[in-house]
């Protein structure tokens, strides 16, 4: 099989790669939070060295437009955007696949940008919220949400968007939910209970769920004000 | 996160060889559990197998009228599938109770029956895992524990295997197609995926060094109706604390054929055929479901917070008995 070529390159260190990599050895955590980790238990010690990144290529088709980068392995989509493109819509905020900040569209599905690995999605379309629309042209879900006020701090709000976009895209396609009555229906009424399930994965923390849930509805009936 | 090599195959022995044969390695399809272990440094592999454009995403009916299911097939276009909506509605509505839609769209059939367990102490490295590391102990044993097993667990660990839609799989007497690293091919029934925890919790399926997931082969369903039930601390996005999966069928006043199975408190998806048993032939009343619903937890055990999830089982089994045999709407 062919091999993504790979290899260690000293000469590719990012600050990213520099704070894995000493967030890997250890090191980070024994030095700031001494009290909180019990040497008898602890199973990477911080006299390790920090382990050499490994690299390898990688094109990248964001928002229409390729890019061609030479990445750790390690790095996630999110990364990918964030510090390698300089894409910094999506937002890190558990990085673990449970606040849904990171959403992005991958191949016009809705994902969590930290929890995929970036050197696997040659010939992808990734899309974000930079290429949703423009501050001169928003996109209707984006008018939406100011004109509802669908935010407060605006951090969860990318995330959101991206992923009411693809909300949208599987309510067309009758994509039954936790909340639909009967699975086996061939279409799906968009109320509100199943909106909101379907916007589960987004976390807002400030809370301003009822006003994101008027946005969608405003796009979904076509009475964007 | 270690550093690790990366390949994409190109076939699915030759992923499975290629595992077997590159020590620390590890297939990645959706990536959703092992990435996130991988930050955690509780999963450490040296080298990945991308296996995620292996054609293995299919579903497709079979003559006999099985339903065939590529181990790559995304959780959410099998919830999707028209087939599965119509046939086997109790998958497609547990596959939409688990994780978050971004997750159900990353996330595949294989990787969802090797996912591994959301134990607390498990994720947390400062404390004592035999999971994690053999030997070093159960942290779970004594501690916060009201999300663990009372079924199948042991002295060594009672952690729980999350996943929803093993326990529709489970009732619905799935089996798992492998692809062996020397390029032979099995077929395992899905109640014998997993390994008892015995004293060894950190070996979890009876699948062999780089044996590949290929497919998920589902029979012809039973006849009667079908549905999953989920308890859970929130309304959405949060896994079980108890689930039940049932298929029953009441024909001339008894119920003629029944599948149970639970999920969130065994280390395995639980088919329980001493409940089955408990409702065969049986008028369909609340009698007989009480009765499937205590035998389905004799040999339940606590371990402290976790006793709960006794009581609760026994009330979720019974109700959801009821509401298949249509004695209670759902």
């Amino acid at each position: 099989m062919p091999p993504i070529p790979t290899g260690p390159d000293r000469h590719e260190w990012t600050r990213r790669a520099l704070l894995q990599a000493g967030a890997a050895s250890g090191a980070m955590a024994s030095e700031f939070l001494p009290s909180m980790r019990d040497p008898s238990t602890v199973q990477t010690t911080s006299s390790e060295p920090a382990p050499a990144a490994i690299t390898a290529p990688v094109t990248l088709r964001v928002n229409g437009e390729e890019h061609r980068l030479v990445l750790d392995t390690r790095t996630s989509l999110l990364d990918a955007l964030r510090e390698h493109l300089h894409l910094t819509g999506a937002k890190k905020g558990c990085d673990h696949g449970q606040c849904g900040a990171c959403t992005v569209l991958l191949n016009g599905r809705r994902v969590n940008s930290c929890l995929t690995l970036a050197v696997m999605l040659a010939g992808d379309e990734i899309g974000t919220i930079e290429g949703l629309g423009t501050s001169g042209q928003l996109h209707p879900l984006q008018a939406a949400f100011i004109a509802r006020d669908g935010f407060q701090c605006g951090y969860c709000t990318p995330g959101q968007i991206c992923s009411a976009v693809g909300m949208l895209g599987e309510l067309r396609e009758n994509w039954p939910s936790h909340v639909t009555k009967d699975v086996a229906d061939e279409t799906i009424a968009a109320t509100d209970p199943e909106i909101r399930e379907r916007m589960s994965g987004n976390i807002c923390r400030c809370s301003a769920y009822t006003n994101i849930l008027a946005a969608i509805r405003d796009v979904m009936d076509g009475t964007e004000r | 996160m270690r550093p690790f090599t990366i390949e994409r195959a190109a076939t699915a022995r030759e992923a499975a060889a290629s595992v077997a044969a590159t020590p620390g390695a590890r297939f990645i399809a959706g990536g959703t559990n092992l990435l996130d272990l991988m930050k955690l440094q509780i999963e450490t592999p040296r080298h990945l197998v991308d296996i995620s454009r292996l054609p293995l995403n299919r579903i497709e009916e079979l003559r006999n009228g099985s339903l065939r299911i590529g181990a790559l097939v995304s959780n959410s276009d099998l919830a999707a599938d028209r087939r599965v909506r119509r046939r086997y509605p109790l998958l497609a509505q547990a596959l939409l109770a688990g994780a978050s839609p971004q997750l159900r769209n990353r996330a595949t059939v294989g990787g969802n029956l090797l996912q591994r367990t959301r134990c607390f102490y498990f994720y947390d490295t400062s404390m004592p895992c035999n999971k994690r590391t053999p030997g070093a102990g159960c942290a779970a044993i004594g501690g916060y524990n009201r999300m663990h097993a009372i079924l199948g667990a042991s002295d060594s660990c009672v952690a729980t295997h999350p996943s929803d839609m093993a326990v529709a799989m489970a009732a619905l007497g799935a089996s798992v197609e492998t692809v062996t690293p020397e390029g032979m091919t099995r077929s395992v029934p899905i109640g014998e995926l997993y390994r008892p925890p015995g004293s060894t919790p950190h070996i979890e399926t009876t699948l062999a060094a780089g044996e590949l997931i290929t497919a998920v082969l589902l029979p012809s369903p039973p006849p009667g109706r079908q549905l999953y039930r989920k308890v859970r601390d929130r309304a959405s996005y949060a896994f079980a604390l108890v689930s039940a999966a049932v298929l029953l069928d009441v024909a001339g006043g008894e119920i003629g054929s029944a599948r149970i199975a639970l999920g969130g408190l065994a280390p395995k998806p639980w088919r329980s055929l001493v409940a089955e048993d408990a409702v065969l032939g049986r008028a369909p009343r609340d009698e007989t479901f009480a009765a499937a619903a205590n035998a389905a937890v004799q040999q339940a055990h606590g371990h402290g917070q976790v006793d709960f999830k006794i009581r609760l089982t026994r009330r979720l089994l019974a109700v959801s008995l009821a509401a298949a045999s249509g004695l209670m709407r759902s």
